[in-house]
């Protein structure tokens, strides 16, 4: 192994793990509002919204997330969408997991027990106080983890953006791997990075999960 | 006692698809009339009084409480409308208590008051605290439902619905998931209840309780009201071969 090679190209690395950083942070970000919007749809009364959110679902799950990056950065200007790589790797990433959120939420909503709903309504609130009082505090303590599961899927997404040239790790990687012919010293750099990060990521969540469970 | 009835069913008929639950229903109840439901499981009781508060709605037939009609016809919004308000007087004590687990037992009691009817926090702190002691658990104020018995956390429950001052309490079998030893509490704070005049209708599977503190017995059975009197008669005299049957095998226990 090439610790020197390792040393002479580290500051590289770090710069690129800080664009996956980015990358990662705005794309759960995008996620989780697309995420709350998709669920709050799923669960409308309205059948129309419904249909929209179920096919928005089904569409972003269904395809790979590769498909749906290029789809956007090559194909948009076609349609008149012009964006640069980092533009579209993160509004194409975040609509993707913002789909599987869609579920995650959808999914720790629905698994409050309906007698909640029954005693909240009863007294005499509306749906919309009884979600918010009753039922989304609930809610949010039993969505944090399988969020988190997201997340991680998340983060590990982005290595998708290399192919359109955005400037993260795994981009990187593979432009210092051209120039020295190392691939396991740049590829080994490019994973623990992603570790520590994903390590991170891991961390945050157990530990809002622990606070949220404190009751 | 005015000429309408304080609750009012009448022609109450619920059926999911091709199952007819309850099939042409009438009951009235007094203010201040305690009167209990009796049925083998299935026979539509829960689901009676289930459609009172409109939980279930029916699918025909009307519910009114004090002149007025609980169960209106409306557009959507103009219906939840109607149905948040008169809920508020309509009590509901569950099998399964269904206390908010995220909040103290404070916090339980006052969600509702403030927010549907813009008490202060210390009104409502106080009215908390009234209603704790009506049932016996101010110790238990900040305390949060998972420590709780099943027993406290029904008279909770119950302490809650009685802080919207309701004009009526609903139990849906209340006492039905107890243990056997906390049975009682539940069943003393109902009949404080009985002593303050609270109207009310109980769903339950204790005939003793139900010979002791109500003024009337509906015995159901498919759906329909088989026999109704006093607990006296039901239990001693009754008429029905049906009630008879049932009540052979609820009294030997």
């Amino acid at each position: 192994m090439d610790i020197d090679l390792i040393l002479r190209v580290y500051p590289f690395f770090i710069e690129a793990a800080v664009v996956t950083l980015q990358l990662s942070v705005l794309t759960c970000l995008l996620g989780l509002a697309c995420g709350t919007l998709g669920a709050s749809m799923r669960l409308s009364r309205l059948a129309p919204l419904r249909w929209i959110a179920a096919g928005y679902v089904s569409v972003f799950r269904g395809t790979p997330a590769l498909i749906q990056i290029f789809l956007l950065y090559f194909g948009g200007p076609q349609i008149g969408i012009q964006l640069d790589a980092f533009a579209a790797g993160t509004i194409a990433l975040g609509v993707n997991i913002g789909a599987y959120m869609t579920e995650t939420i959808r999914g720790a909503i629905v698994s409050v027990d309906r007698g909640q709903t029954e005693a909240s309504r009863t007294l005499g609130m509306s749906k919309g106080q009884t979600m918010r009082k009753v039922i989304l505090p609930q809610a949010a303590r039993m969505m944090i983890r399988p969020l988190g599961v997201n997340i991680n899927a998340l983060i590990k997404g982005t290595a998708l953006v290399a192919p359109i040239s955005v400037i993260e790790l795994t981009y990187t990687a593979q432009r210092f791997i051209g120039s020295t012919y190392k691939p396991f010293e740049m590829f080994l750099i490019a994973g623990i990075l992603y570790m520590i990060i994903i390590y991170a990521a891991g961390q945050g969540i157990k530990w809002l999960d622990r606070r949220a469970q404190i009751v | 006692m005015s000429d309408t009835p304080f609750v009012d069913i009448r022609h109450a008929a619920k059926s999911f698809g091709a199952l007819e639950v309850l099939k042409d229903i009438n009951l009235t109840v007094e203010r201040g009339q305690i009167v209990a439901i009796i049925g083998p499981s299935g026979s539509g009781k829960s689901t009676l009084l289930r459609a009172i508060n409109e939980l279930d709605p029916l699918t025909s037939g009307e519910v009114w409480l004090e002149g007025v009609q609980i169960n209106k016809k409306l557009p959507h919004r103009q219906y939840e409308k109607h149905v948040n308000q008169v809920r508020q007087d309509i009590g509901m004590v569950f099998q399964h208590f269904n206390l908010f687990p995220h909040l103290s037992v404070r916090d339980n009691i006052t969600l509702a008051p403030k927010m549907l009817k813009g008490m202060s926090t210390a009104d409502a702190n106080k009215l908390a605290e009234e209603q704790l002691a009506n049932v016996g658990l101010s110790d238990k104020i900040d305390v949060f439902p998972s420590r709780l018995s099943g027993g406290q956390k029904q008279r909770v429950a119950i302490a809650r619905a009685l802080a919207m001052k309701p004009k009526v309490m609903l139990f849906d079998e209340a006492t039905s998931a107890l243990d056997p030893e906390l049975v009682e509490e539940v069943n003393l704070v109902m009949k404080k209840l009985a002593e303050q005049h609270m109207t009310m209708i109980i769903v339950t599977h204790e005939m003793d309780f139900a010979a002791s503190v109500c003024d009337r017995v509906l015995f159901m059975d498919q759906g329909v009201v088989v026999e109704e009197g006093p607990p006296s008669v039901i239990f001693q005299n009754p008429k029905e071969e049906r009630t008879k049957n049932f009540l052979r095998k609820h009294l030997s226990r």
